[in-house]
C-alpha cells in the first residue's frame, strides 16, 4: 500500500506548463478536475500563477460545435494538419456526452483526431460532460486556460444542437458551427433565434454533393450580415474533412475572426468576462446565493472581477477569504 | 435425388481443410505436406499479421508478430518455398487474405508460373472480403472506396484469367465471432455480396455473360454456432435468399449459377478455456448444422481444435479436428441420403422466420445507403457490439448456459493440459529473426532497377483506374516485398480506422444488484480520488481481436467508469501517450495475438520514461500461465484470460487495483 498521493505544487506546475511541458499539462488538467477541497485551492493557485500574457493576449481559443456525427472530430483532425503545417501547436478538449444512469462515459473521439504520425505538439484530453453546466463541464474553462498556456491553439469540441451551442460560445474566442448536410435543424434554430449565431459556419461533407450545397445556401440565406463595416461578418463555408477540401479556408476564417477580436480590443476582455463568470459560478457553488449576496451581489462582483488587472483567480482566493472572515460565521461550517 | 430413390449414391464428401501456417514458409510447407498425407484434401493458408496488414518482417509494427499466428510471406521466394513439392495445378488452395489479397494472389500466380503452371489451371479461393475486416477481423489497411476497388479488380481479373478461382469469399463467419445473431449474419453477408457485385457491375470491366458466371463464382464463408437446429435453418435460409437475389437482382437464369456455395468454420467464440475437452462436443454438433441438409450442405469444412481458447493448436490437435470430419463423412451414413429435412414444417417455419428477419435488416442497411455506407457510419458495428453485449449479459446472468463456465464448473484435473507444453503450440521466438535475415538476403539478391520499375508501374496503375493485378504480378516476379507493395498503395489510397461501435446506448446495461453495487464503488472511489475514475483500454500491436476490449469498455462504462478506447492496432507508444494526455487511473491492455510479452514490456518501459510507472497496468487476452507470472514480475497488476468470464468480478477488481495504487483500502466483500 502506497501513501495517498501528494498533490503537485501549483507554482512549479504552472512553470512547467508555461514551459510547454506535456506531462505537466496532463497533471495540471488532472488537478483542475479534482474536486477535493485541497485540490481546488491548489488549482486556483495554479491558475493564478499562469502567465497573464498567455491567458489574455496570445493564443486562440476555438469552440467547434454541431450536431452528432457532423464531422467535428474529422474536421479537427484536418485542421490540426493545417495548423501543424503552419508550425502551431494544438491542444484539444473533446467533450463527450456521458451516460446519465451510470455516470460512466465512452470517450472514443480521439480516434478521428489521430492523423497518423505521433506528434508531441498535439495534445488531446477527452472529457465526459457529466451532465452539468448546461451540457458543458465546469472544468472546461479552466482546462482551456491551462492548455492556452501551453499550446498556440486550443480547440474545444462539443456536441451541440440548438440551445446547447451557447455554452461553448461563452467560453471561446471563436465559435465555429459545423452543419450536417441535409439536416434542417440548425437552420431552423438559427432562424428562430434559439441558437446563438456562431462566428464561423461550415457545412462539412461537401464531397457528398448536392445536399451539402443546398444546406450551404440555406444557411447563407438565414444569416443577417451587419451593416456596419466594423462588425464581424459571419462566413458560411463549405468543406470536406474526408477529402481535405476547404480546410485551409476554414483555418483562415477562424484566424480572421481572432484578428478581428484583437483589432476591436475584444480578445482579452471577453476572456476576462468568461473568467469572471466562472469565478462567480465557483463561489456560488461553494457558498451559495447567500455567499454571493454577502460579497456584494452578482453585478458588483462581476464589475470587480472584470476590473482587476491580472488574475481573477487571485480575486477568487481573496473573495474566499473575505467570505470566511466577513460573513462566514454561522454558515461556514455548513458550506465547507 | 429423392430419398425413395433406390439407387441413392453416396454423396461426395466436402473439402476438408485445417487452417494452418506458422513460423516460416519452410516450416509451413512441411506441415502442409504432412496434412495432405493424412488425407486432408485442400490447403487453407493462415498468414501472419504483418503479411495480412502489409508490413515486412523488419518493420517496427511487425515486432513480435512475425510467424506467430500464421506464415510470413514477404516475397516470391517465400511463396515458392511454401508450395515446394506441392503441384499447384492439382492443389486447391484457400487463402485467408484480404487487404493484401491482390498481392498474395499475385505471388501465388507468379510462384505457379515458376512451377510451369499457367494461371488458368489454378484452383482456390482468396477471401478478399474487406467489409468484414472493418466489422470484425481487423486486417484492413485502406479506406473503403479503394479497398472495394481492389476487391473488384481481383474478381474481374480472375473471372477472365483464372476461371476456376473463387475470387471472393463473402464472410459472415467473422461476424458471428463478433457477436452477430443468425439474422444479422444472413443480412450482413448478403448485403456485402450485393455491395461487391453491384460495384463490379458499375466498373464495366465485365460483360453480361461473364457477370452471371461471376455471380456463380461468388462463394461464402459462414459460421455455425451451438444452437445447431437454428443454424441448420440459417443455412437453408441462405440458400433460398441467395437464389432469389441472383435471379431477381442479377437476372441469372441458370440455377447452377445461383447456388449458395459456402465453406464453413464452426463457432469458436463459444469454445471455452475451462474444461476445454467439452469443445469437442461443441465442434461436432456445430458441424451437423452445416452437413445435415443435403441441399444446404457446406462445400468445405474447417474445424477449430479442442484447445482453441488456450492458444494455437499443435499438429495433433489439428489432426483430431480433421478426424472429426472424416468420421462424420466416411463412417456415418449421412452422405447416403437426400435432404432429410425437406418437408418438415418446423424447419420450414424457422427458415421463414430467419428469411423475414434478415430481409428486414437488409432493408435497414439499404436505408443507411448500402453495406459500405452502413459500415462507415458505424451502424453495423454498433449492431454487432450490441448483440455481443446482450450475449455477455445472458452468460453473466446464467440465462445462457455454458457448461464448465457458468454451470457445472467442478472438474477433475485434465490430462490434456498437464503436458510439458501445456497443451498448445509454441512458436519459436527465433522465427522472427530468421525471417528478417532471409528477407535481407532476398533484398540483397534482387535487381533493384527491376524492382523500381515494377513499383513505378504499380503506382501508375493505382493512380489510374486500370486493374491492379497485372502490375502486381510484375512486382511479384521483380522481387518486390509485401511491405513495398503495400506502402505504394498506402501512400496513394491513404489509411483508414474503422468505427469501434462501442458507442451503443445503455439499454442492455443491466440493473442487477451487483451492477448497482459496482457503480456505487466506482463513484465512491472517484470521490475519494477527487475525480471520476477514468481508464484507458488499449489494443497494442497488429492484433485485431477487439471483442474483449469492446466488452470491457462497454461494461466499464456501464458501471460508471469514464473509458477511453480508440480501437485496434495502436502502437504501445500511441497508447502510452494517450494514457498520459487523458489522465487515466489505469491502463488495460488487451492482446490475443500472442505478442503480449513484447508489447507489454514496451508499454511499461515507455510509461517509466514518462514518470508514470505508478499507473497500474493490467493485461487481458490469450495469455498462457507461465507468461502470466512473467508479466506480473514485470509489474503488471493483474492478468485476465477467457476463463475470467464474469466481467462483474473483473470490474470489482479494477476498482480495487486503482484503490490500492492510490493508497486506499480495498473493498473487501466480493462483488
Ligand atoms: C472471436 C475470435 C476471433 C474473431 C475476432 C472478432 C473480434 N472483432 O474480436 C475473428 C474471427 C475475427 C478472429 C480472427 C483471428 N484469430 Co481469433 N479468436 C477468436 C476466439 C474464438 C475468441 C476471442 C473472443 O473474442 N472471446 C470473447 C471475448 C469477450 O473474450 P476475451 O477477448 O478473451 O476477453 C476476456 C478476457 O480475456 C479478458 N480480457 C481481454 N481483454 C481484456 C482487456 C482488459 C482491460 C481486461 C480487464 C480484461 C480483458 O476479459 C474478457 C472477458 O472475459 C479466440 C479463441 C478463444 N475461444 O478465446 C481466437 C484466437 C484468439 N484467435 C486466434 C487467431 C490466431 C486469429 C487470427 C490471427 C488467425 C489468422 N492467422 O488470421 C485471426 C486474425 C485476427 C486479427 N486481425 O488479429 C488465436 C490466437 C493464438 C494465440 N494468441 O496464440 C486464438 C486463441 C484461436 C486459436 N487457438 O488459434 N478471431
Ligand atoms: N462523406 C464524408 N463523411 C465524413 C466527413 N467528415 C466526417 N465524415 C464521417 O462522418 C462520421 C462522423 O464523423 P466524426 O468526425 O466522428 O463526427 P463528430 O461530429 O465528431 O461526431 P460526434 O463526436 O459523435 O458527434 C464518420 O463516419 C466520418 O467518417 C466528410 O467530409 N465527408
Ligand atoms: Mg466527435
Amino acid at each position: 500500500m502506497i501513501a495517498v498521493r501528494a498533490l503537485p505544487n501549483p507554482g512549479t506546475l504552472a512553470e512547467s506548463v508555461s514551459a510547454r511541458d506535456r506531462s505537466a499539462v496532463a497533471r495540471a488538467l488532472n488537478l483542475l478536475d479534482d474536486k477535493r477541497p485541497d485540490a481546488r485551492r491548489y488549482a486556483a493557485r495554479l491558475l493564478a500563477t499562469l502567465p497573464a500574457d498567455r491567458l489574455y493576449r496570445t493564443g486562440h481559443l476555438i469552440g467547434l460545435t454541431g450536431p452528432p456525427g457532423a464531422g467535428k472530430s474529422s474536421l479537427t483532425a484536418a485542421l490540426v494538419q493545417v495548423w501543424r503545417g503552419r508550425g502551431l501547436s494544438v491542444g484539444i478538449l473533446a467533450v463527450d456526452p456521458s451516460s446519465p444512469i451510470s455516470g460512466g462515459a465512452l470517450l472514443g473521439d480521439r480516434l478521428r483526431m489521430l492523423s497518423g504520425e505521433l506528434d508531441d505538439k498535439v495534445f488531446i484530453r477527452s472529457l465526459a460532460c457529466r451532465g452539468e453546466f448546461g451540457g458543458l463541464s465546469a472544468e472546461v474553462w479552466p482546462m482551456s486556460l491551462v492548455m492556452l498556456a501551453a499550446f498556440d491553439i486550443v480547440l474545444v469540441e462539443t456536441v451541440g444542437v440548438g440551445q446547447k451551442e451557447i455554452d461553448v460560445s461563452k467560453l471561446t474566442d471563436t465559435t465555429c458551427f459545423v452543419a450536417q448536410p441535409a439536416s434542417g435543424d440548425s437552420i431552423q434554430f438559427l432562424k428562430a433565434g434559439i441558437m446563438e449565431v456562431p462566428h464561423v459556419l461550415v457545412v462539412n461533407k461537401e464531397d457528398i454533393g448536392l445536399a451539402a450545397k443546398k444546406t450551404l445556401s440555406e444557411l447563407r440565406s438565414t444569416l443577417k450580415q451587419p451593416s456596419d463595416d466594423d462588425d464581424w461578418r459571419v462566413p458560411a463555408l463549405s468543406a470536406s474533412a474526408a477529402q481535405g477540401t476547404g480546410i485551409e479556408a476554414l483555418a483562415n476564417s477562424l484566424e480572421a475572426h481572432r484578428s478581428w477580436l484583437e483589432r476591436q480590443g475584444l480578445l482579452g476582455s471577453s476572456r476576462q468576462r468568461f473568467q469572471a463568470e466562472w469565478v462567480i459560478k465557483r463561489l456560488l457553488e461553494e457558498f451559495g446565493r447567500f455567499g454571493i449576496e454577502c460579497l456584494g451581489g452578482k453585478t458588483v462582483l462581476m464589475e470587480k472581477l472584470m476590473d482587476t488587472q491580472g488574475s481573477a483567480f487571485d480575486q477568487y482566493d481573496l473573495l474566499q477569504e473575505q467570505f470566511l472572515s466577513d460573513c462566514a460565521g454561522e454558515t461556514a461550517s455548513l458550506a465547507r | 435425388m429423392k430419398n425413395n430413390d433406390k439407387e441413392v449414391k453416396r454423396d461426395r464428401p466436402w473439402l476438408m481443410r485445417t487452417y494452418s501456417g506458422h513460423s516460416s514458409a519452410k516450416a509451413s510447407n512441411e506441415l502442409y505436406r504432412t496434412n495432405l498425407a493424412k488425407g486432408q484434401t485442400g490447403l487453407s493458408v493462415a498468414f501472419d499479421l504483418p503479411t495480412q496488414t502489409g508490413y515486412d518482417a523488419d518493420h517496427p509494427l511487425a515486432r513480435g508478430e512475425v510467424g506467430k499466428v500464421g506464415v510470413p510471406i514477404g516475397h516470391i521466394g517465400d511463396m515458392e518455398t511454401l508450395f515446394d513439392q506441392i503441384p499447384l495445378d492439382k492443389m486447391n488452395t484457400s487463402m485467408t487474405i484480404n487487404a493484401t489479397a491482390a498481392w498474395l494472389l499475385s505471388l501465388y500466380i507468379a510462384a505457379a508460373e515458376r512451377q510451369g503452371v499457367s494461371p488458368d489451371q489454378l484452383q482456390g479461393t482468396t477471401q478478399n472480403d474487406i467489409v468484414k475486416e472493418y466489422l470484425s477481423r481487423g486486417t484492413y489497411i485502406f479506406p473503403p472506396a479503394p479497398s472495394v476497388r481492389l476487391t473488384t479488380d481481383i474478381i474481374s481479373y480472375t473471372v477472365h484469367q483464372i476461371p476456376k478461382w473463387n475470387p471472393t469469399n463473402v464472410c459472415s463467419y467473422h461476424l458471428q465471432e463478433a457477436g452477430a445473431t443468425p439474422t444479422q449474419e444472413l443480412a450482413y453477408a448478403l448485403s456485402t455480396a450485393i455491395a461487391v457485385l453491384d460495384a463490379i457491375r458499375e466498373t464495366g470491366q465485365v460483360d453480361a455473360s461473364a457477370f452471371a458466371n461471376m455471380v456463380g463464382r461468388t462463394s461464402f464463408f459462414v459460421n455455425a454456432g451451438i444452437r445447431f437446429i437454428e443454424e441448420c435453418c440459417k443455412m437453408r435460409a441462405f440458400v433460398r435468399m441467395w437464389d432469389r437475389i441472383a435471379k431477381d437482382r442479377y437476372g441469372v437464369e441458370d440455377p447452377k449459377l445461383r447456388r449458395f456455395r459456402y465453406g464453413i468454420q464452426v463457432n469458436s467464440l463459444g469454445l471455452t478455456e475451462p474444461q476445454p475437452e467439452n469443445n469437442v462436443q461443441r465442434i461436432v454438433l456445430e458441424m451437423l448444422a452445416v452437413t445435415l441438409s443435403k441441399n444446404a450442405r457446406a462445400r468445405a469444412i474447417q474445424l477449430p481444435a479442442w484447445n482453441e481458447a488456450l492458444g494455437l493448436p499443435r499438429p495433433w490437435d489439428q489432426q483430431w479436428a480433421l478426424r472429426m470430419q472424416q468420421v462424420l463423412a466416411l463412417e456415418t451414413d449421412l452422405l447416403e441420403y437426400g435432404d432429410i429435412l425437406d418437408g418438415s414444417p418446423i424447419i420450414e417455419a424457422k427458415v421463414q422466420e430467419l428469411v423475414q428477419g434478415a430481409e428486414k435488416e437488409m432493408r435497414r442497411v439499404r436505408e443507411e445507403g448500402g453495406m459500405v455506407q452502413a459500415v462507415e457510419t458505424g451502424y453495423v458495428k454498433r449492431q454487432l457490439v450490441t448483440s455481443h453485449t446482450a450475449r455477455m449479459r445472458t452468460i453473466e446472468s446464467g440465462d445462457l448456459n455454458i457448461i464448465g463456465v457458468n454451470c457445472f464448473t467442478e472438474t477433475a484435473e485434465s490430462p490434456l493440459t498437464s503436458g510439458t507444453d501445456s497443451g498448445i503450440m509454441k512458436v519459436d521466438a527465433a522465427a522472427e529473426l530468421e525471417q528478417i535475415e532471409r528477407l535481407k538476403a532476398f533484398r540483397a539478391g534482387r535487381n533493384d532497377a527491376d524492382v523500381e520499375a515494377a513499383l513505378d508501374n504499380l503506382k501508375d496503375t493505382a493512380r489510374g483506374g486500370e486493374n491492379i493485378m497485372e502490375s502486381s504480378i510484375r512486382c511479384a516476379h521483380a522481387g518486390v516485398t509485401t511491405g513495398e507493395w503495400s506502402n505504394v498503395l498506402r501512400n496513394i489510397f491513404g489509411e483508414y480506422r474503422a468505427p469501434t461501435g462501442i458507442d451503443i446506448s445503455a439499454q442492455s446495461m443491466g440493473r442487477s444488484d451487483t451492477v448497482e453495487l459496482l457503480r456505487e464503488r466506482t463513484r465512491r472511489t472517484g470521490e475519494d480520488l477527487g475525480r471520476p475514475l477514468k481508464i484507458l483500454v488499449g489494443k497494442p500491436g497488429l492484433d485485431g481481436h477487439s471483442n474483449g476490449a469492446e466488452q470491457i469498455a462497454v461494461k466499464a462504462r456501464d458501471v460508471g467508469f469514464e473509458v477511453v478506447y480508440e480501437g485496434i492496432r495502436l502502437t504501445p507508444e500511441q497508447i502510452v501517450k494517450a494514457a498520459e494526455e487523458e489522465g487515466v487511473h489505469l491502463i488495460g491492455l488487451s492482446v490475443l495475438s500472442g505478442s503480449h510479452l513484447e508489447l507489454v514490456d514496451d508499454a511499461l518501459k515507455r510509461l517509466a520514461k514518462l514518470g508514470l510507472s505508478e499507473l497500474p497496468v493490467i493485461v487481458g487476452g490469450i495469455v498462457p500461465v507461465e507468461d502470466e507470472q512473467n508479466l506480473k514480475a514485470q509489474g503488471v497488476a493483474a492478468v485476465y484470460t477467457p476463463k475470467d468470464s464474469d466481467m462483474n468480478l473483473i470490474m470489482a477488481d479494477l476498482v480495487n487495483i486503482i484503490r490500492e495504487h492510490n493508497g486506499l483500502k480495498r473493498f473487501e466483500d466480493a462483488a
